[in-house]
């Protein structure tokens, strides 16, 4: 149906006629849109509406909230990740997430980087899977020297680039991030910024945000969502190129949430 | 912020008095009696646990120097000899405390391995639905009066353990049957502890792991236990100190006659035993048996006080801890 007519290949995840109900309330009706290829696509919007909601459907988090239920597909590479013979897990390898606030495990700051590549049965060379994952979320040079210190002691900033170095070390192919930059101070938002930029090249990025400066200055793409009109459930009321949202608007609604105008 | 510039941008009110409600601009203290009151009261409850403390640590210290002291007792018989028997003069406290450490042993290796997994599914793999329905029937055990459970050993365990291990293994006063039961009515306080410590894990940690693709056993095992460690060790040191201290399952069911065995199916009185059997009968004030009940009552309190250091050494060291 429309997943063949879709699935191209052209796009590494789509989302289709997704519906998502917490209880009988449904919080996120008829999203559709798709996320392409080592870019960045920024899903923005009013608080509400349902933006975490969808982007958590991604690698099935929802799972966890026991009232919520999933409806619709959710293709990864063409495979439906909410199949019945699927395995969340297996999902979840794939597709990293990091969250609002950081969150590192109470461990040294080298086993926050090397339990999940542990878990998932890395053979490799550990030390230098922690290095490059470090490296890549450039923390390292921050870290280098204290690679034996609690996760805890690190400031906001390389708490969260931590996390991402954990998310890098189990080499995920998308990345989806939940307002990654909301609890960090403006310093430590552009090195995230930065760093996203260089992750591009190798991941697919999702990227929640509130702050329309931000999805502005870092997506390729943008998913504009606002409630419907019965204001019940939220949706995805315009994807376009980053660029062509900021400037030139298809939707009035989406103009007017870009431009400060909200109503 | 606003509040200041707001305050700032205000006229000044220093020329005239402020028109309020109750009437007074005076800044000085004023006495407040309720406050002193209510602050003694919170004060006296806090002495009032120390103050036991140190009344117990009086009455067992002063009971026990006189049993010490005795020139019919030596500290060496006491601390290195296995041979308990009061009415001959003999007193070696390991024939008490070794079948009080059988018998707190067994209790654990039943109570520790059932009483975490009880509680890593309540906390991590239950529904709300199945919890709410099995961590308050949990809790039942709990309330159950040990007499009830000395009888439960002595009349229904031990029968078992006799069928299966023959009646010449398994005596009919045994620290198996006690040891046994006593793992089962400490259970729940380790679960319900255990459960409320790994409850408390923030959610957030739980979702870091699972994101990274770890399974449910591994986020349990792996992410959410080394938070609680903390608390999970609390809750195993107060369950061997219940088993430490535990007195009624073992009088009835363990036997009454010190012996020191390592053997769990053999009669052995435990401290608490000995102390129980000896205040029940008619041993005369001031004698050396009467002292003795006291420096074993020491011997407890020194016990569950180097438990509660180890503990606190334990968590200090391992805990990992979390915002």
């Amino acid at each position: 149906m429309t997943n063949s007519q879709h699935s191209t290949g052209h796009y590494l995840l789509e989302a289709h006629n997704l519906n998502i109900y917490y209880g009988t309330h449904k919080a996120v009706a008829d999203v559709q849109f798709n996320v392409e290829r080592h870019k960045i696509t920024a899903i923005i919007g009013p608080s509400g509406c349902g933006k975490s909601t969808v982007l958590r459907a991604f690698n099935r988090m929802n799972d966890f909230v026991p009232t919520c239920r999933v409806e619709g597909d959710v293709l990864l590479d063409g495979q439906n990740l909410y199949a019945p013979d699927v395995d969340p897990v297996e999902v979840r390898k794939r597709i990293g997430m990091v969250f609002q606030k950081p969150n590192p495990f109470p461990k040294t700051i080298y086993e926050n980087v090397a339990w999940g590549a542990r878990i998932n049965g890395f053979k490799g060379n550990m030390d230098e899977l922690v290095e490059s994952a470090l490296r890549g979320a450039v923390v390292w040079d921050d870290v280098k020297d204290n690679l034996h210190k609690s996760g805890l002691s690190l400031s906001g900033g390389q708490q969260q680039r931590l996390c991402i170095a954990r998310a890098l070390a189990v080499q995920p192919e998308v990345i989806l991030m939940d307002e990654p930059c909301s609890s960090l101070d403006p310093i430590a938002t552009l090195k995230i910024e930065e760093l996203m930029r260089e992750l591009k090249e190798r991941y697919t990025i999702v990227i929640v945000t509130h702050n329309m400066q931000q999805a502005a200055r870092v997506s390729d793409t943008t998913a504009m969502m606002m409630l419907t009109d019965d204001r019940q459930s939220g949706t995805v009321i315009e994807v376009n190129e980053t660029n062509t949202i900021f400037t030139r608007p298809k939707d009035q609604r989406t103009e007017d949430y870009v431009t400060g105008r909200f109503g | 912020m606003t509040l200041q510039t707001e305050a700032a941008a205000a006229p000044r009110l220093t020329s005239e008095r402020p028109q309020n409600f109750y009437g007074r601009t005076s800044l000085s203290k004023r006495p407040r009696p309720l406050e002193s009151l209510i602050q003694s009261f919170l004060f006296l409850c806090g002495a009032l646990s120390i103050a036991t403390t140190l009344g117990i640590v009086y009455v067992l210290g002063q009971e026990s120097l006189q049993f010490f002291t005795n020139p019919e007792v030596s500290l060496t018989e006491f601390f290195f000899t296995t041979y308990w028997q009061p009415e001959a003069g003999e007193y070696g406290i390991w024939a008490l405390a070794n079948s009080t450490f059988i018998t707190s042993l067994i209790a654990m290796c039943v109570a520790v391995p059932f009483g975490l997994g009880a509680a890593v599914y309540l906390s991590e793999y239950a529904s709300p639905h199945a919890r709410n329905f099995l961590k308050p029937t949990l809790e039942i055990l709990a309330g159950v009066p040990t007499v009830v459970y000395g009888y439960f050993a002595l009349t229904f365990i031990t029968p078992i353990l006799r069928a299966v291990f023959g009646v010449e293994t398994v005596e009919i006063y045994n620290m198996a049957s006690a040891g046994l039961v006593m793992g089962i009515m400490i259970l729940p306080l380790i679960s319900s502890m255990s459960e409320d410590a790994l409850h408390a894990v923030p959610r957030s940690l739980r979702e870091a792991a699972f994101g990274l693709g770890a399974t449910r056993f591994e986020v349990s095992t792996q992410v959410v236990a080394p938070a609680a460690l903390s608390g999970v060790t609390a809750a195993f040191i107060l369950g061997v100190s219940r088993a430490v201290g535990e007195t009624m399952i073992v009088a009835i069911a363990a036997g009454s006659g010190s012996l020191f065995t390592f053997n769990p199916f053999k009669a052995a009185e435990t401290m608490t035993g000995y102390i129980a059997r000896l205040s029940g009968g008619d041993v005369s004030y001031a004698s050396l048996q009467y002292q003795s009940i006291f420096a074993v009552g020491l011997m407890l309190f020194l016990v569950t006080l180097v438990l509660n250091i180890i503990s606190r050494r334990i968590v200090a060291r391992f805990r990992e801890v979390y915002e």
